[in-house]
């Protein structure tokens, strides 16, 4: 007799029908994929019973490429074409690249990521990842002998919408049904929580290879709420491996080095720094192409003083983070460390004194984050057993908003709000008969739009002429489960529609001026300056506009003598608005107020007349 | 269409079971949450994406106090006149220059501590606006409770500003 199985949403009709699926930690020094085997969430090796894999694509003039450790040992004999750390090239320009003139490859500047000129071809930081991914994946299928019904990949929670979307390419690319993209300090913190059963406010620091993400999150009865996230999406453990390279060079007193000779010395700083995690002091010994010696001697204390700043300054957006989730350290009741860089000793030691606790690190930092990606994974594809219930809310890292007159940047959707989420803005039309709007939608917390990341412009069209300031059209933000954004716009008195989901990354960012948060907070000063000259020309130019056609439309209202006066100010305004003194435009455009009340008077006198002589019409 | 209290099942008033709150929307979220049906099919996906969208924002809006006052105004018919009405009594609308110029000199000074006591000032006044709010809500007195529901909007946006000008001095 057949047993009967009652299902819930959500959860296999069929125990044994398990559902194959995989998390993937898309690292940027190191790749691992895990899956869920028998209730336990396990990392898969190669053939050779290794768990990670290096992050490492080397593009051969055959076409083909060598993925992983093989790629790896080309790297100081081939650096042109052995592409490492390609995360930090995701949704990125040319500009957005540090240390870029270290770097051996061929880049080319496309318009919103870069692309790599390598002797296998023109390759995207797309492609690169895909080749690594891809591996993953036959990696996983070989080990759990069938094909897989999806993935999560997991990213870093501070990755921006053109970052995130790369990253969903690069899966698609590579043949994966994406699940979900998940945060990589939350999949952390699941690998965790699952594992301790913890409840509480908890606080995880990962310090990546290239990135940094700090997330504060709540543990209540299975739920795990990401409460705030801060980051920088351009510092890791290669910053640090940078410093010491600078350091090298500086005292050996090296010439300018060829690309192998970069990449020789990059190697042996970044052994040197894996090696002080557990020694007191290392040699650094290299012959190099050019005949220099290289023979340096390095303490952990001198290694901790050229790196102190680097560890400094993941504190501030950890600050950051605790100040939006409206806490302070003595609510925070443990501390997770991911990332391999977290096995620094100083930056240990700077964690537990912020949160003035021991951090805990009893699951793998290198391995924590695939782990938690693989639990997520088996639950979405609908493994879920009875009991195992839990949810996820995670949160949107930065804010995302529109490009309003003048270039300021008016935010739709604050960082921080629980996803999925949406919003809707109202705005109007500028001048009388405009028939298009275009909209242009920005993420990042600065006050201009020069200085946010440009995800995408799209332009509503079609809109009835109408006098300025009568139409009104409806700008909804959408973003997704996955922290991916789609924006319509409707114009709600005509019904003319136009929506795009964004799509940042190829071709439609002219302008990626970038910069972003990191000086976000130093300018303050000179944003506000250069955002009340902006405010104060765009109402310069809008009472501009509609002084002249009040002109135009009503100035016979006006004697010679009353409408040359206006003229005069029209053109004081005029003039004061090519100037850069904020103070003297308000002036001028406050002069124009006063002296035009009269004639608005008697404006309105005139169009209340003929309302009503209308409505008398109507009536008869 | 269910106003976010009915949503959530809870009584219609400004006092609010955070408990209750926080449990009706887990409730609600491990139901609808687009991570339920991650394997259903699309129309299916955006639906529970629209409805996790709107527990969401009813959950935001009814766990902020402040959030929660402006929207029972609203529910009740009151227009907070956000744009239209800047009419502010003069006594709010010294204190709010005194701070103004406080902020300035506090920023231009990098003065941390002095940010830090115009954050506690901030609070504490944004604290006594919301009982005096809870006090014309529970009378039902809404246009009352609108007026300083639109004060308490400057005393957040400052608050904001105060918050940007300590991360600046970070």
């Amino acid at each position: 007799m057949a047993l009967l199985q009652i299902a819930e949403p959500g959860m296999s009709t069929a125990p044994h029908q398990h559902r194959l699926a995989v998390g993937i930690d898309l690292g940027t020094t190191n790749s691992l994929v895990a899956t869920v085997r028998n209730s336990v969430p396990e990392v898969l090796t190669d053939e050779e019973g290794r768990s990670l894999l290096p992050s490492v694509v080397r593009y051969l003039p055959d076409g083909n490429a060598h993925i992983g450790y093989k790629a790896q040992a080309a790297q100081n004999t081939d650096p042109k074409n052995t592409i490492v750390s390609v995360k930090r090239f995701m949704g990125r320009g040319l500009k957005d690249i540090a240390y870029v003139e270290n770097l051996p490859y061929d880049f080319i500047d496309s318009p919103g990521m870069v692309q790599l000129r390598t002797v296998g071809g023109i390759k995207s930081p797309v492609e690169t990842s895909a080749n690594i991914l891809a591996t993953l994946r036959q990696r996983a299928e070989d080990a759990l002998g069938d094909e897989l019904v999806g993935a999560v990949i997991t990213v870093p929670a501070y990755f921006d919408d053109a970052q995130r979307q790369a990253t969903k390419d690069a899966a698609q690319l590579a043949g994966l049904n994406v699940l979900r993209l998940l945060n990589e300090p939350t999949a952390a913190a699941i690998a965790y929580g699952l594992d301790n059963a913890s409840e509480g406010v908890f606080a995880v620091y990962d310090l990546g290879g290239g990135t940094f993400d700090v997330s504060i999150l709540k543990l209540t009865k299975g739920v795990f709420e990401v409460l705030a996230t801060g980051g920088d999406s351009a510092l890791g453990g290669d910053d640090f491996d940078h410093r010491l390279f600078c350091w090298i060079i500086h005292e050996a007193g090296l010439s300018p080095l060829s690309d192998e000779d970069t990449s020789v010395l990059m190697v042996k700083a970044r052994e040197a720094k894996e090696l002080l995690s557990s020694k007191t002091e290392t040699h650094i010994d290299a012959s190099l192409s050019s005949g220099e010696e290289v023979h340096l001697t390095i303490t952990a204390a001198e290694f901790n003083e050229i790196t102190h700043h680097l560890v400094a300054k993941t504190l501030v957006p950890t600050r950051k983070a605790l100040r939006d989730a409206e806490l302070t350290v003595d609510d925070v009741d443990g501390v997770v460390l991911v990332g391999g860089a977290t096995r620094m000793p100083p930056v240990r030691k700077a964690v537990g004194d912020f949160f003035e606790s021991t951090p805990l690190g009893n699951i793998d930092p290198d391995k924590v984050v695939a782990l938690g990606a693989a639990i997520q994974a088996n639950l979405l594809a609908g493994n879920r057993a009875a009991g195992d219930d839990w949810l996820l809310l995670d949160v949107i890292p930065l804010s995302l908003g529109i490009e309003t007159m003048g270039g300021l940047v008016e935010k739709v959707i604050p960082r921080n709000s629980t996803i999925p989420c949406a919003r809707a803005q109202e705005f109007t039309t500028f001048k009388d008969g405009q028939t298009a709007m275009a909209i242009h939608i920005v993420q990042g917390e600065r006050e201009l739009v020069s200085d946010c990341r440009s995800l995408a412009r799209f332009e509503l069209r079609g809109i009835p002429p109408m006098a300025a300031g009568a139409a009104r059209i409806r700008v909804t933000y959408q973003v997704d489960a996955d922290g991916l954004l789609s924006v319509s716009a409707r114009e709600l008195r005509s019904g003319v529609e136009a929506s795009i989901s964004v799509k940042p990354s190829y071709g439609l960012g002219d302008d990626q001026i970038a910069q972003m948060l990191q000086d976000s907070f130093k300018s303050a000063d000179t944003d506000m300056l250069a955002r009340a000259l902006r405010e104060e020309q765009v109402e310069a130019e809008r009472i501009l506009l509609a002084t002249q056609s009040a002109l135009d439309a009503d100035g016979n209202l006006l004697s010679d003598e009353e409408r040359a006066d206006v003229v005069r100010l029209l053109e004081a305004v005029r003039e004061s608005a090519t100037g850069s003194d904020h103070e003297v435009i308000k002036s001028a455009v406050h002069a124009l107020a006063h002296g035009t009340e009269e004639f608005a008077a008697r404006r309105m006198d005139r169009s209340v007349r003929t309302v009503l002589s209308g409505k008398k019409l109507d009536d008869i | 269409m269910q106003n976010h209290f009915e949503l959530f099942h809870l009584p219609q008033q400004f006092a609010i079971d955070a408990g209750a709150l926080d449990r009706a929307y887990h409730d609600v979220q491990s139901q609808v949450h687009p991570d339920r049906f991650a394997s259903a099919s699309d129309s299916e996906k955006r639906v529970a994406m629209q409805w996790a969208t709107r527990a969401n924002e009813a959950y935001k809006t009814l766990k902020s106090p402040f959030k929660r006052a402006a929207y029972l105004c609203e529910l009740n018919g009151v227009d907070l006149e956000v744009e239209s009405n800047t009419a502010m009594p003069v006594t709010f609308l010294m204190q709010q220059m005194e701070w103004r110029e406080a902020l300035d000199d506090a920023r231009a000074e990098k003065n941390v501590n002095a940010l830090e006591g115009l954050d506690r000032s901030i609070r504490a006044e944004r604290k006594d606006a919301l009982a005096a709010i809870a006090t014309h809500l529970d009378s039902k007195d809404f246009t009352q409770a609108a007026g300083l529901v639109r004060q308490l909007m400057f005393l957040e946006k400052f608050s904001e500003e105060v918050a940007n000008a300590q991360d600046a001095l970070m």
